[in-house]
């Protein structure tokens, strides 16, 4: 396909490889922030084609990880009403909740459904007119002016038997509250490709201001991630320190302005808590009071009771990038993407899951 | 669940105050949202993500993009064999 294939030519990746080889003069600690650039890596061996001395560490970019348990267990709770029906990313329905989690609720009955759109709730909700149709609203800045657009439409078109559970996170505060830890390693960083196609690379000039670090915005395919590489390794050999794009066919500066709107029509900014990570502040979206009738939070009584993650998942660790997956004591053991201790053994972007499917033998061996 | 995928839009028109289309992905064909990208016309490439156009693709950047990499690509005939730290 074209604007896919070219990028993932393997003569050109060993190219830009030999090429940070050459240029790498010291050891570099790097993270990606996104998990569908963890996959990538991966997948196709790219930390393994870079030199020894850069480590590429893994960012908490994975909506379905830092989804909180609180939200899971009322996804669950509304699942199992039998007034709702629950639709979801089909990536949630295995994410743990305190005690269930969505596909169970689905085999006790729930009536759980799987969209790969937001419209295609919306459809749902037309169609079944006397059922209260919930959508589990989560993602970056990438998939919220998608869902943003399906309130909006709600709306419009008065429909009264729709609501969304959100749950939304935003990069740059998480790139903040990662820089102002303590354990922080990270010496530069990929920002995401599709989260700054919405908003723009404008936004993380803040932080290389703040934090003196490099940002190179990366995109998806082999190619794009070894030039964003070698991007950011010249940055910080020549002692630099500012924001690149290395994604330019979908990236511009000020990002795509009709989605920018849709989502200040819609949200506004709030904290917002990730799981594993903790709150981090103005990281998160929340309806606007406009908005309130399509809150399932407001109108809903989802008053949830949440126990602790299992004390042996280190996926608090693995999301900040201070530990691989196979530091793990239950990885590939106890945890596998069947029964999952953690969410990001779960999503096709967690880094649990981006190891187990293409490391686990590497490991055992 | 960041993902977005390039396809080629066939067909572009407003239905009731909404903008859809039809993208071409591969051998694939599925109706989409462009009410993101405004300007994006018949033959233009999108990247589309939970059913949105989320950008058009700047064929421009794309091709230059490219074709500096593919320059850089066919010089690798020319590079020393596998160094310290590299695999094959």
């Amino acid at each position: 396909m074209k604007y896919l294939d070219e990028y993932r030519d393997s003569r050109i990746a060993r190219a830009l490889a030999w090429e940070i080889a050459s240029v790498a003069t010291k050891p570099w600690v790097l993270m990606e922030i996104c998990g569908g650039q963890t996959h990538t890596i991966m997948r196709y061996g790219l930390d393994e084609l870079l030199p020894s001395t850069i480590e590429l560490v893994h960012g908490p970019g994975c909506p379905v990880c830092v989804t909180p348990l609180e939200t899971i267990d009322k996804a669950i709770a509304l699942a199992l009403r039998p007034d709702v029906t629950l639709v979801s990313y089909g990536d949630m329905l295995r994410v743990p909740g305190s005690n269930s989690d969505l596909l169970r609720a689905k085999a006790q009955g729930g009536d759980v459904r799987i969209a790969y759109s937001p419209v295609e709730a919306l459809k749902i909700a037309h169609a079944n007119p006397n059922r209260r149709v919930v959508f589990l609203a989560i993602g970056f800045e990438t998939t919220a002016p998608a869902n943003a657009m399906a309130a909006h439409q709600a709306k419009r078109e008065g429909l009264t038997n729709f609501s969304m559970l959100v749950s939304h996170v935003l990069v740059p505060p998480a790139i903040r509250a990662l820089l102002a830890t303590r354990e922080n390693r990270v010496q530069g960083f990929i920002a995401p490709g599709h989260v700054c196609t919405i908003m723009g690379y404008q936004q993380y000039e803040a932080l290389v201001r703040d934090f003196a670090i490099p940002i190179v915005v990366g995109g998806f395919e082999p190619v794009d991630l070894l030039e964003a590489i070698l991007m950011l390794v010249k940055q910080l050999e020549r002692g630099d320190g500012c924001v690149e794009n290395q994604y330019v066919r979908s990236v511009t500066y000020k990002g795509n302005f009709p989605a920018q709107q849709i989502l200040k029509d819609v949200f506004e900014i709030t904290d917002q808590k990730w799981r594993g990570i903790g709150s981090i502040p103005d990281s998160g979206l929340r309806f606007r009071p406009e908005y309130a009738a399509y809150d399932a939070n407001e109108i809903f009584d989802l008053e949830v009771i949440t126990a602790d993650e299992p004390t042996e998942c280190i996926s608090a660790q693995v999301l900040q990038g201070l530990k691989k997956p196979t530091d793990c004591s239950a990885f590939a053991i106890r945890c596998t993407p069947e029964n999952p201790l953690g969410a990001p053994m779960v999503s096709a972007e967690g880094a649990c899951a981006a190891y187990y499917h293409y490391r686990r033998h590497a490991v055992a061996s | 669940m960041c993902l977005a995928i390039p396809g080629k839009v066939l067909q572009a028109e407003e239905q009731n105050g909404l903008r859809v289309g039809r993208v071409q992905f591969g051998g694939i064909i599925r109706s989409v949202r462009l009410d993101f990208v405004p300007e994006a016309v018949v033959g233009d490439y999108v990247m589309v993500h939970v059913g949105f156009a989320i950008s058009q693709v700047d064929e421009a950047e794309a091709d230059r993009t490219y074709e500096m990499l593919r320059e850089m690509g066919a010089l690798e005939g020319e590079l020393p064999p596998n160094d310290e730290g590299m695999t094959q």
